[in-house]
Protein backbone atom coordinates (compact mmCIF):
# COMPACT_ATOMS: atom_id res chain seq x y z
CA UNK A 1 0.00 0.00 0.00
CA UNK A 2 3.05 2.57 0.50
CA UNK A 3 2.65 2.78 -3.41
CA UNK A 4 -0.51 4.43 -2.75
CA UNK A 5 0.42 6.53 0.53
CA UNK A 6 3.14 7.51 -2.10
CA UNK A 7 0.73 9.16 -4.05
CA UNK A 8 -2.07 10.20 -1.98
CA UNK A 9 -2.52 14.13 -1.86
CA UNK A 10 -2.96 16.14 1.68
CA UNK A 11 -3.91 19.75 1.80
CA UNK A 12 -0.81 21.69 2.08
CA UNK A 13 -0.31 25.61 1.39
CA UNK A 14 3.06 25.74 -1.10
CA UNK A 15 4.08 27.14 -3.82
CA UNK A 16 3.73 24.02 -5.60
CA UNK A 17 0.51 23.28 -4.48
CA UNK A 18 -0.89 26.50 -5.74
CA UNK A 19 0.21 26.06 -9.64
CA UNK A 20 -2.34 25.20 -12.17
CA UNK A 21 -3.12 21.99 -12.03
CA UNK A 22 -3.15 21.48 -16.04
CA UNK A 23 0.68 23.42 -16.03
CA UNK A 24 1.74 20.93 -13.50
CA UNK A 25 0.28 18.20 -16.12
CA UNK A 26 2.12 19.99 -18.70
CA UNK A 27 5.51 20.05 -17.18
CA UNK A 28 5.30 15.99 -16.14
CA UNK A 29 4.27 15.17 -19.82
CA UNK A 30 7.49 17.41 -20.77
CA UNK A 31 9.53 15.55 -18.18
CA UNK A 32 7.84 12.03 -19.56
CA UNK A 33 8.90 12.73 -23.10
CA UNK A 34 12.59 13.93 -21.96
CA UNK A 35 13.07 11.31 -20.22
CA UNK A 36 12.10 8.71 -23.10
CA UNK A 37 14.31 10.89 -24.91
CA UNK A 38 17.49 10.16 -23.32
CA UNK A 39 18.54 6.47 -22.75
CA UNK A 40 22.17 7.27 -20.77
CA UNK A 41 22.90 8.18 -17.20
CA UNK A 42 24.16 12.07 -17.43
CA UNK A 43 20.94 13.45 -19.01
CA UNK A 44 18.67 11.44 -16.74
CA UNK A 45 20.13 12.42 -13.82
CA UNK A 46 19.93 15.83 -14.55
CA UNK A 47 16.20 15.53 -14.98
CA UNK A 48 15.96 13.54 -11.62
CA UNK A 49 17.91 16.32 -9.83
CA UNK A 50 16.02 19.17 -11.26
CA UNK A 51 12.27 17.86 -9.28
CA UNK A 52 14.22 18.00 -6.12
CA UNK A 53 13.64 21.70 -6.01
CA UNK A 54 9.65 20.92 -6.58
CA UNK A 55 9.50 18.55 -4.08
CA UNK A 56 11.48 20.66 -1.05
CA UNK A 57 9.09 23.84 -2.54
CA UNK A 58 6.02 21.42 -1.97
CA UNK A 59 7.34 20.07 1.43
CA UNK A 60 6.54 16.38 0.50
CA UNK A 61 9.58 14.84 1.15
CA UNK A 62 8.50 12.31 3.42
CA UNK A 63 5.64 11.53 0.96
CA UNK A 64 7.46 11.29 -1.77
CA UNK A 65 10.36 9.29 -0.68
CA UNK A 66 7.74 6.75 -0.03
CA UNK A 67 6.23 6.53 -3.11
CA UNK A 68 9.97 5.87 -4.19
CA UNK A 69 10.18 3.13 -2.31
CA UNK A 70 7.02 2.20 -2.85
CA UNK A 71 8.51 1.94 -6.86
CA UNK A 72 11.83 -0.31 -5.52
CA UNK A 73 10.83 -3.30 -6.05
CA UNK A 74 9.61 -2.43 -10.15
CA UNK A 75 13.01 -0.55 -10.21
CA UNK A 76 15.47 -3.21 -8.86
CA UNK A 77 13.11 -5.69 -11.52
CA UNK A 78 13.99 -3.53 -14.25
CA UNK A 79 17.57 -2.98 -13.84
CA UNK A 80 17.68 -7.15 -13.51
CA UNK A 81 15.66 -7.52 -16.99
CA UNK A 82 18.05 -4.42 -18.23
CA UNK A 83 20.92 -6.04 -17.11
CA UNK A 84 20.57 -9.60 -18.38
CA UNK A 85 19.05 -8.78 -21.90
CA UNK A 86 22.05 -6.25 -22.00
CA UNK A 87 24.30 -9.21 -20.75
CA UNK A 88 22.89 -11.54 -23.75
CA UNK A 89 23.46 -8.97 -25.73
CA UNK A 90 26.93 -8.36 -25.14
CA UNK A 91 27.52 -12.10 -26.12
CA UNK A 92 27.44 -13.32 -22.44
CA UNK A 93 30.09 -11.16 -21.15
CA UNK A 94 29.44 -8.65 -18.07
CA UNK A 95 30.84 -4.95 -19.63
CA UNK A 96 30.66 -2.01 -17.42
CA UNK A 97 28.67 -0.39 -20.30
CA UNK A 98 25.61 -3.20 -19.86
CA UNK A 99 25.75 -2.20 -15.74
CA UNK A 100 25.28 1.64 -16.95
CA UNK A 101 22.44 1.12 -19.60
CA UNK A 102 20.34 -1.39 -16.86
CA UNK A 103 20.92 1.71 -14.05
CA UNK A 104 20.11 4.61 -17.17
CA UNK A 105 16.61 2.38 -17.23
CA UNK A 106 16.24 2.13 -13.81
CA UNK A 107 16.61 5.82 -13.53
CA UNK A 108 14.17 6.48 -16.30
CA UNK A 109 11.59 4.77 -14.48
CA UNK A 110 12.55 6.66 -11.01
CA UNK A 111 12.22 9.76 -12.98
CA UNK A 112 9.11 9.14 -14.11
CA UNK A 113 7.49 7.79 -10.94
CA UNK A 114 9.32 10.83 -9.11
CA UNK A 115 7.53 13.40 -11.18
CA UNK A 116 3.65 11.75 -11.37
CA UNK A 117 4.23 11.31 -7.30
CA UNK A 118 5.44 15.10 -7.43
CA UNK A 119 2.14 15.65 -9.37
CA UNK A 120 -0.74 13.80 -7.50
CA UNK A 121 0.86 14.51 -3.91
CA UNK A 122 0.43 18.74 -4.75
CA UNK A 123 -2.99 18.47 -6.62
CA UNK A 124 -5.85 17.54 -5.04
CA UNK A 125 -8.66 15.74 -6.77
CA UNK A 126 -11.30 18.22 -6.71
CA UNK A 127 -8.54 20.56 -9.03
CA UNK A 128 -7.57 17.91 -11.42
CA UNK A 129 -11.22 17.53 -11.87
CA UNK A 130 -11.91 21.69 -12.33
CA UNK A 131 -8.59 21.07 -14.88
CA UNK A 132 -10.59 18.14 -17.09
CA UNK A 133 -12.99 19.99 -16.76
CA UNK A 134 -12.13 23.38 -18.29
CA UNK A 135 -10.00 21.07 -20.82
CA UNK A 136 -13.34 20.54 -22.42
CA UNK A 137 -13.35 16.76 -21.21
CA UNK A 138 -16.87 15.52 -20.94
CA UNK A 139 -17.93 16.07 -17.08
CA UNK A 140 -18.74 12.56 -17.08
CA UNK A 141 -15.41 11.83 -17.39
CA UNK A 142 -14.05 13.95 -15.00
CA UNK A 143 -16.04 13.29 -12.40
CA UNK A 144 -15.94 9.66 -12.55
CA UNK A 145 -11.96 9.99 -12.77
CA UNK A 146 -11.88 11.94 -10.21
CA UNK A 147 -13.97 9.85 -7.99
CA UNK A 148 -11.82 6.97 -8.86
CA UNK A 149 -8.71 9.16 -7.36
CA UNK A 150 -10.66 9.80 -4.51
CA UNK A 151 -11.74 6.21 -3.69
CA UNK A 152 -8.26 4.69 -3.87
CA UNK A 153 -7.04 5.37 -0.42
CA UNK A 154 -10.64 4.58 0.89
CA UNK A 155 -10.41 1.44 -0.21
CA UNK A 156 -7.01 0.71 0.84
CA UNK A 157 -8.23 1.30 4.03
CA UNK A 158 -10.96 -0.98 3.60
CA UNK A 159 -8.99 -3.49 2.21
CA UNK A 160 -6.71 -3.23 5.56
CA UNK A 161 -10.63 -3.74 7.24
CA UNK A 162 -11.13 -6.84 5.20
CA UNK A 163 -7.58 -8.40 5.97
CA UNK A 164 -8.20 -7.67 9.97
CA UNK A 165 -11.62 -9.20 9.99
CA UNK A 166 -10.45 -12.20 8.33
CA UNK A 167 -7.24 -13.35 9.88
CA UNK A 168 -9.83 -12.78 13.15
CA UNK A 169 -11.43 -15.56 11.66
CA UNK A 170 -8.32 -17.41 11.38
CA UNK A 171 -7.14 -16.86 7.61
CA UNK A 172 -3.37 -16.95 7.19
CA UNK A 173 -2.14 -14.87 4.10
CA UNK A 174 1.44 -15.92 4.45
CA UNK A 175 0.87 -19.50 4.64
CA UNK A 176 1.41 -22.37 2.20
CA UNK A 177 2.80 -22.25 -1.49
CA UNK A 178 2.76 -19.50 -3.93
CA UNK A 179 -1.11 -20.42 -5.68
CA UNK A 180 -2.31 -21.56 -2.17
CA UNK A 181 -0.97 -17.68 -0.87
CA UNK A 182 -2.50 -16.81 -4.16
CA UNK A 183 -6.25 -18.49 -2.85
CA UNK A 184 -5.47 -17.09 0.44
CA UNK A 185 -6.68 -13.37 -0.84
CA UNK A 186 -10.36 -14.90 -1.95
CA UNK A 187 -11.72 -13.79 0.93
CA UNK A 188 -10.18 -10.96 1.14
CA UNK A 189 -10.79 -9.79 -2.65
CA UNK A 190 -14.85 -10.63 -2.77
CA UNK A 191 -15.66 -8.11 -0.13
CA UNK A 192 -13.82 -5.81 -1.32
CA UNK A 193 -15.21 -5.88 -4.97
CA UNK A 194 -18.64 -6.66 -3.56
CA UNK A 195 -18.50 -3.31 -1.09
CA UNK A 196 -16.97 -1.16 -4.03
CA UNK A 197 -20.30 -1.88 -6.35
CA UNK A 198 -22.34 -1.43 -3.73
CA UNK A 199 -20.64 1.81 -2.45
CA UNK A 200 -20.97 2.68 -6.24
CA UNK A 201 -24.80 2.08 -6.35
CA UNK A 202 -25.05 4.02 -3.63
CA UNK A 203 -23.44 6.78 -4.66
CA UNK A 204 -25.17 7.18 -7.88
CA UNK A 205 -28.42 7.04 -6.29
CA UNK A 206 -27.32 10.06 -3.71
CA UNK A 207 -25.83 11.70 -6.81
CA UNK A 208 -29.26 11.25 -8.79
CA UNK A 209 -30.73 12.68 -5.74
CA UNK A 210 -28.65 15.91 -5.31
CA UNK A 211 -29.57 16.42 -9.46
CA UNK A 212 -27.08 15.44 -10.74
CA UNK A 213 -27.04 16.29 -14.82
CA UNK A 214 -30.20 18.01 -14.47
CA UNK A 215 -28.24 20.93 -16.51
CA UNK A 216 -26.48 20.88 -19.71
CA UNK A 217 -23.85 23.44 -18.46
CA UNK A 218 -22.70 23.48 -15.00
CA UNK A 219 -20.99 25.87 -13.11
CA UNK A 220 -18.25 26.19 -10.75
CA UNK A 221 -17.74 27.98 -7.73
CA UNK A 222 -13.66 28.48 -8.34
CA UNK A 223 -12.62 28.57 -11.55
CA UNK A 224 -9.02 28.04 -13.25
CA UNK A 225 -6.85 31.11 -13.59
CA UNK A 226 -3.00 31.51 -14.85
CA UNK A 227 -0.97 33.27 -12.14
CA UNK A 228 2.35 34.25 -12.10
CA UNK A 229 3.62 30.97 -11.13
CA UNK A 230 2.06 29.01 -13.77
CA UNK A 231 3.52 31.06 -16.62
CA UNK A 232 7.48 30.50 -15.14
CA UNK A 233 6.33 26.76 -14.46
CA UNK A 234 5.08 27.06 -18.39
CA UNK A 235 8.42 28.73 -19.65
CA UNK A 236 10.49 26.42 -17.75
CA UNK A 237 8.70 23.54 -18.99
CA UNK A 238 9.18 25.35 -22.40
CA UNK A 239 13.04 25.53 -21.68
CA UNK A 240 12.90 21.91 -20.72
CA UNK A 241 11.44 20.60 -23.83
CA UNK A 242 13.96 23.25 -26.31
CA UNK A 243 16.95 22.28 -24.29
CA UNK A 244 15.94 18.52 -24.48
CA UNK A 245 15.50 18.66 -28.34
CA UNK A 246 18.87 20.80 -28.57
CA UNK A 247 20.93 18.17 -27.08
CA UNK A 248 19.45 15.55 -28.54
CA UNK A 249 20.37 16.70 -32.01
CA UNK A 250 23.89 18.52 -31.78
CA UNK A 251 25.39 17.53 -28.02
CA UNK A 252 27.05 14.22 -28.12
CA UNK A 253 26.28 13.06 -24.48
CA UNK A 254 29.14 11.23 -23.53
CA UNK A 255 28.40 7.99 -21.36
CA UNK A 256 30.14 6.87 -17.83
CA UNK A 257 32.12 4.20 -19.41
CA UNK A 258 33.47 6.27 -22.26
CA UNK A 259 34.05 9.28 -19.72
CA UNK A 260 36.25 7.05 -17.09
CA UNK A 261 36.91 4.24 -18.76
CA UNK B 1 -8.19 -13.38 31.07
CA UNK B 2 -7.42 -10.32 29.46
CA UNK B 3 -4.51 -8.44 30.96
CA UNK B 4 -3.97 -5.11 28.98
CA UNK B 5 -0.96 -3.02 30.83
CA UNK B 6 0.25 0.34 30.38
CA UNK B 7 -0.60 0.46 26.41
CA UNK B 8 0.26 2.97 24.26
CA UNK B 9 -0.55 2.69 20.34
CA UNK B 10 0.39 4.98 17.49
CA UNK B 11 -1.35 4.35 14.49
CA UNK B 12 1.92 4.34 11.17
CA UNK B 13 0.19 7.72 10.69
CA UNK B 14 1.05 9.42 13.71
CA UNK B 15 -2.06 9.46 15.68
CA UNK B 16 -1.67 8.12 19.03
CA UNK B 17 -4.80 6.08 19.69
CA UNK B 18 -4.25 4.62 22.75
CA UNK B 19 -2.29 6.60 25.82
CA UNK B 20 -1.20 4.78 28.92
CA UNK B 21 -4.40 2.18 28.61
CA UNK B 22 -4.33 -0.38 31.56
CA UNK B 23 -7.76 -2.81 31.97
CA UNK B 24 -8.17 -6.25 32.91
CA UNK B 25 -11.59 -8.59 32.14
CA UNK B 26 -11.78 -11.30 34.14
CA UNK B 27 -13.25 -14.34 32.93
CA UNK B 28 -16.72 -14.13 32.42
CA UNK B 29 -17.40 -10.84 32.66
CA UNK B 30 -19.40 -8.76 30.49
CA UNK B 31 -18.26 -5.66 30.04
CA UNK B 32 -18.85 -2.65 27.45
CA UNK B 33 -16.51 -0.29 26.22
CA UNK B 34 -17.87 3.25 25.18
CA UNK B 35 -16.94 6.31 24.58
CA UNK B 36 -17.45 8.69 21.81
CA UNK B 37 -15.61 8.22 18.22
CA UNK B 38 -12.05 8.29 17.96
CA UNK B 39 -11.68 7.69 21.94
CA UNK B 40 -9.73 4.56 20.86
CA UNK B 41 -12.23 1.68 21.26
CA UNK B 42 -11.88 -0.08 18.89
CA UNK B 43 -8.29 0.19 18.60
CA UNK B 44 -8.34 -1.21 22.01
CA UNK B 45 -10.42 -4.21 21.52
CA UNK B 46 -8.26 -5.01 17.99
CA UNK B 47 -5.25 -5.58 20.36
CA UNK B 48 -7.35 -8.42 22.56
CA UNK B 49 -6.98 -10.94 19.47
CA UNK B 50 -3.38 -9.71 18.31
CA UNK B 51 -4.47 -7.56 15.51
CA UNK B 52 -2.83 -4.68 16.71
CA UNK B 53 0.33 -4.90 18.57
CA UNK B 54 0.99 -2.66 21.80
CA UNK B 55 3.92 0.06 20.89
CA UNK B 56 4.24 0.35 24.38
CA UNK B 57 3.14 -1.91 26.98
CA UNK B 58 1.69 -5.34 27.08
CA UNK B 59 -1.29 -7.16 26.48
CA UNK B 60 -2.04 -10.96 27.60
CA UNK B 61 -4.67 -13.06 27.23
CA UNK B 62 -4.85 -15.76 29.79
CA UNK B 63 -1.00 -15.23 30.79
CA UNK B 64 0.22 -14.77 26.82
CA UNK B 65 1.60 -11.81 25.42
CA UNK B 66 0.12 -11.10 22.15
CA UNK B 67 3.22 -10.03 20.60
CA UNK B 68 4.31 -13.71 21.37
CA UNK B 69 2.29 -15.37 19.07
CA UNK B 70 -0.14 -15.41 15.68
CA UNK B 71 -3.25 -13.73 15.21
CA UNK B 72 -4.41 -17.18 14.36
CA UNK B 73 -3.96 -18.93 17.49
CA UNK B 74 -5.04 -16.14 19.54
CA UNK B 75 -8.70 -15.86 17.61
CA UNK B 76 -9.29 -20.24 18.87
CA UNK B 77 -9.27 -18.14 21.94
CA UNK B 78 -11.12 -14.74 20.96
CA UNK B 79 -13.73 -14.72 18.83
CA UNK B 80 -13.88 -10.78 17.13
CA UNK B 81 -17.16 -10.13 15.09
CA UNK B 82 -16.75 -6.80 13.14
CA UNK B 83 -18.88 -3.80 13.38
CA UNK B 84 -19.79 -4.42 9.40
CA UNK B 85 -20.38 -7.88 7.93
CA UNK B 86 -19.81 -6.75 4.29
CA UNK B 87 -15.99 -6.69 5.28
CA UNK B 88 -15.85 -10.88 5.87
CA UNK B 89 -18.79 -12.23 4.12
CA UNK B 90 -17.59 -13.80 0.79
CA UNK B 91 -18.83 -17.34 0.32
CA UNK B 92 -21.57 -18.73 -1.78
CA UNK B 93 -23.76 -19.97 0.89
CA UNK B 94 -24.18 -19.48 4.58
CA UNK B 95 -22.81 -22.44 5.67
CA UNK B 96 -20.03 -21.90 3.59
CA UNK B 97 -19.56 -18.69 5.53
CA UNK B 98 -19.67 -20.35 8.56
CA UNK B 99 -17.31 -23.14 7.92
CA UNK B 100 -14.38 -21.15 6.83
CA UNK B 101 -12.95 -19.86 10.31
CA UNK B 102 -13.89 -23.63 11.29
CA UNK B 103 -11.61 -25.26 8.49
CA UNK B 104 -8.65 -22.50 9.05
CA UNK B 105 -8.84 -23.79 12.84
CA UNK B 106 -8.45 -27.67 11.07
CA UNK B 107 -11.54 -28.84 12.70
CA UNK B 108 -12.68 -32.46 11.82
CA UNK B 109 -15.53 -32.55 9.10
CA UNK B 110 -18.45 -33.81 11.49
CA UNK B 111 -17.35 -31.31 13.84
CA UNK B 112 -17.77 -28.62 11.60
CA UNK B 113 -21.24 -29.38 10.36
CA UNK B 114 -22.43 -30.39 13.64
CA UNK B 115 -20.76 -26.62 14.69
CA UNK B 116 -22.84 -24.83 11.71
CA UNK B 117 -26.18 -26.63 12.84
CA UNK B 118 -25.68 -25.51 16.34
CA UNK B 119 -24.94 -22.00 15.58
CA UNK B 120 -27.41 -21.44 12.95
CA UNK B 121 -30.30 -22.77 14.85
CA UNK B 122 -28.55 -20.23 17.73
CA UNK B 123 -29.52 -17.29 15.52
CA UNK B 124 -32.30 -18.37 14.09
CA UNK B 125 -30.94 -18.72 10.48
CA UNK B 126 -31.36 -22.76 10.30
CA UNK B 127 -33.93 -21.89 6.97
CA UNK B 128 -31.01 -19.71 5.47
CA UNK B 129 -28.29 -22.36 5.54
CA UNK B 130 -28.27 -22.55 1.65
CA UNK B 131 -28.83 -19.40 0.71
CA UNK B 132 -25.89 -16.86 -0.62
CA UNK B 133 -25.12 -14.40 2.38
CA UNK B 134 -25.29 -11.63 -0.60
CA UNK B 135 -29.20 -12.03 -1.12
CA UNK B 136 -29.89 -11.03 3.22
CA UNK B 137 -31.21 -8.33 4.74
CA UNK B 138 -28.37 -6.43 7.04
CA UNK B 139 -29.32 -7.15 10.09
CA UNK B 140 -29.23 -11.11 8.90
CA UNK B 141 -26.13 -10.38 7.67
CA UNK B 142 -24.82 -9.01 10.97
CA UNK B 143 -25.90 -12.47 12.44
CA UNK B 144 -24.15 -14.60 9.84
CA UNK B 145 -21.03 -12.88 10.67
CA UNK B 146 -21.90 -13.76 14.42
CA UNK B 147 -22.41 -17.23 13.72
CA UNK B 148 -19.58 -17.45 11.83
CA UNK B 149 -17.75 -16.48 14.74
CA UNK B 150 -19.45 -17.84 17.46
CA UNK B 151 -19.25 -21.09 15.51
CA UNK B 152 -16.02 -22.36 16.93
CA UNK B 153 -16.70 -21.54 20.29
CA UNK B 154 -14.42 -19.17 21.43
CA UNK B 155 -14.13 -18.50 25.39
CA UNK B 156 -13.74 -14.73 24.95
CA UNK B 157 -16.52 -13.01 22.69
CA UNK B 158 -15.73 -9.23 21.16
CA UNK B 159 -18.25 -7.53 19.10
CA UNK B 160 -17.57 -4.30 17.10
CA UNK B 161 -21.40 -2.25 17.66
CA UNK B 162 -23.59 -5.11 17.44
CA UNK B 163 -26.52 -3.35 17.84
CA UNK B 164 -26.45 -1.24 14.90
CA UNK B 165 -28.78 -2.05 12.18
CA UNK B 166 -30.83 -4.62 14.12
CA UNK B 167 -34.75 -3.75 15.16
CA UNK B 168 -35.61 -4.05 18.50
CA UNK B 169 -36.57 -7.25 18.62
CA UNK B 170 -33.03 -8.74 17.42
CA UNK B 171 -31.33 -6.02 20.16
CA UNK B 172 -33.62 -7.77 22.81
CA UNK B 173 -32.42 -11.52 21.41
CA UNK B 174 -28.92 -10.67 20.91
CA UNK B 175 -29.45 -9.57 24.51
CA UNK B 176 -30.54 -13.10 25.79
CA UNK B 177 -27.89 -14.43 23.74
CA UNK B 178 -25.59 -12.62 25.55
CA UNK B 179 -26.88 -13.95 28.49
CA UNK B 180 -27.16 -17.37 27.58
CA UNK B 181 -22.90 -16.84 27.02
CA UNK B 182 -22.34 -15.58 30.50
CA UNK B 183 -24.35 -18.59 31.96
CA UNK B 184 -21.39 -20.27 30.11
CA UNK B 185 -18.95 -18.66 31.94
CA UNK B 186 -17.97 -16.70 28.67
CA UNK B 187 -16.13 -13.32 28.62
CA UNK B 188 -18.15 -10.29 26.10
CA UNK B 189 -16.60 -7.75 25.36
CA UNK B 190 -18.65 -5.04 23.67
CA UNK B 191 -17.65 -2.20 21.77
CA UNK B 192 -21.38 0.34 21.18
CA UNK B 193 -22.72 3.95 21.11
CA UNK B 194 -26.00 2.11 22.19
CA UNK B 195 -26.38 4.09 25.61
CA UNK B 196 -30.04 1.98 26.13
CA UNK B 197 -29.30 -1.40 24.78
CA UNK B 198 -26.40 -0.79 27.69
CA UNK B 199 -28.44 -0.12 30.38
CA UNK B 200 -31.02 -2.81 29.68
CA UNK B 201 -27.88 -5.32 30.03
CA UNK B 202 -26.22 -3.38 32.84
CA UNK B 203 -22.25 -4.55 32.39
CA UNK B 204 -19.64 -3.58 33.32
CA UNK B 205 -19.04 -0.15 31.68
CA UNK B 206 -15.43 1.14 30.44
CA UNK B 207 -15.73 4.81 29.22
CA UNK B 208 -12.96 5.90 26.84
CA UNK B 209 -12.05 9.38 25.94
CA UNK B 210 -8.81 10.25 23.59
CA UNK B 211 -7.31 7.19 24.15
CA UNK B 212 -7.31 6.91 27.44
CA UNK B 213 -10.05 5.07 30.14
CA UNK B 214 -12.16 8.04 31.99
CA UNK B 215 -14.60 5.40 33.95
CA UNK B 216 -14.75 2.10 34.75
CA UNK B 217 -17.48 0.62 37.07
CA UNK B 218 -20.88 -1.18 37.23
CA UNK B 219 -23.18 0.16 34.10
CA UNK B 220 -25.80 1.38 37.06
CA UNK B 221 -22.52 3.95 38.30
CA UNK B 222 -21.79 5.15 35.21
CA UNK B 223 -24.37 5.39 33.21
CA UNK B 224 -25.93 7.83 35.95
CA UNK B 225 -22.83 9.93 35.85
CA UNK B 226 -24.02 12.77 34.35
CA UNK B 227 -20.46 14.34 34.43
CA UNK B 228 -18.41 11.53 33.25
CA UNK B 229 -20.80 10.83 30.38
CA UNK B 230 -20.94 14.64 29.73
CA UNK B 231 -17.15 14.25 28.95
CA UNK B 232 -17.40 11.37 26.74
CA UNK B 233 -20.27 13.14 24.64
CA UNK B 234 -22.73 10.50 25.62
CA UNK B 235 -26.35 11.11 27.06
CA UNK B 236 -28.47 9.28 30.20
CA UNK B 237 -29.58 6.51 29.20
CA UNK B 238 -34.05 7.59 29.10
CA UNK B 239 -34.78 5.95 32.08
CA UNK B 240 -31.64 7.71 33.89
CA UNK B 241 -32.84 11.10 32.31
CA UNK B 242 -36.45 10.73 34.37
CA UNK B 243 -35.03 10.07 37.67
CA UNK B 244 -32.23 12.69 37.06
CA UNK B 245 -35.49 14.97 36.28
CA UNK B 246 -37.56 13.59 39.32
CA UNK B 247 -34.44 13.97 41.95
CA UNK B 248 -35.86 17.02 43.48
CA UNK B 249 -38.96 14.58 45.11
CA UNK B 250 -35.91 12.90 46.52
CA UNK B 251 -35.93 9.83 44.57
CA UNK B 252 -32.55 7.78 43.60
CA UNK B 253 -30.98 8.82 40.74
CA UNK B 254 -29.32 5.71 40.41
CA UNK B 255 -31.62 3.97 38.14
CA UNK B 256 -31.10 2.70 34.82
CA UNK B 257 -33.43 -0.68 34.94
CA UNK B 258 -36.92 -0.97 33.51
CA UNK B 259 -38.14 -2.65 36.60
CA UNK B 260 -36.33 -0.98 39.30
CA UNK B 261 -38.20 2.07 38.01
CA UNK B 262 -40.84 0.81 37.89
CA UNK B 263 -40.66 -0.47 41.82
CA UNK B 264 -39.22 2.80 42.72
CA UNK B 265 -42.40 4.85 40.81
CA UNK B 266 -45.00 2.67 42.65
CA UNK B 267 -43.58 2.43 46.18
CA UNK B 268 -42.82 6.86 45.68
CA UNK B 269 -46.99 6.28 44.23
CA UNK B 270 -47.90 4.46 47.55
CA UNK B 271 -46.35 7.10 49.96
CA UNK B 272 -48.42 9.69 48.16
CA UNK B 273 -51.52 8.14 48.58
CA UNK B 274 -51.46 6.92 52.37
Amino acid sequence: MSVFDGLKFRKVYSPIHNLDPRIKFIYVCAVFVAAILFGSILPLSALFLMQLPFVFLARVQRQWLRSLRGALFLAVFIFFTNFIFSFINAGYVIVASNVEFAAAMTLRFVVLVESFSVFFLTTSPDLLGLALEESHVPYEFSFAFTTAVRFVPVLAEEAQTIMDAQKARGLELEKGNFMKRIRNYIPVLIPLIVSAIRRSLELAEAMESRAWGATKKRTNLYGLTLHKGDFVLLGITMAILVVAVYVLLFVPVPTLTKLFL
Amino acid sequence: MIVVEGVRFTYSGGVEALRDVSLTVKDGEFVAIMGQNGAGKTTLVKHFNGLLKPSKGTVRIDGVETTKTSIAKLSRTVGFVFQNPDHQLFSETVEEEIAFALKNFGFEEEVIQKQITWALNLLSLTQYRKTSPFMLSGGERKRVALASVLAWDPQILIMDEPTIGQDHEQKEKLRQFIVQLQAQEKTVVIVTHDVEFVAECNPRVVLMKEGKIVADGKGKDILTNIEALAQSSIVLPQIAQIFTQLAPLGLSRNVIDIYEAKDILLQAWEKRRT
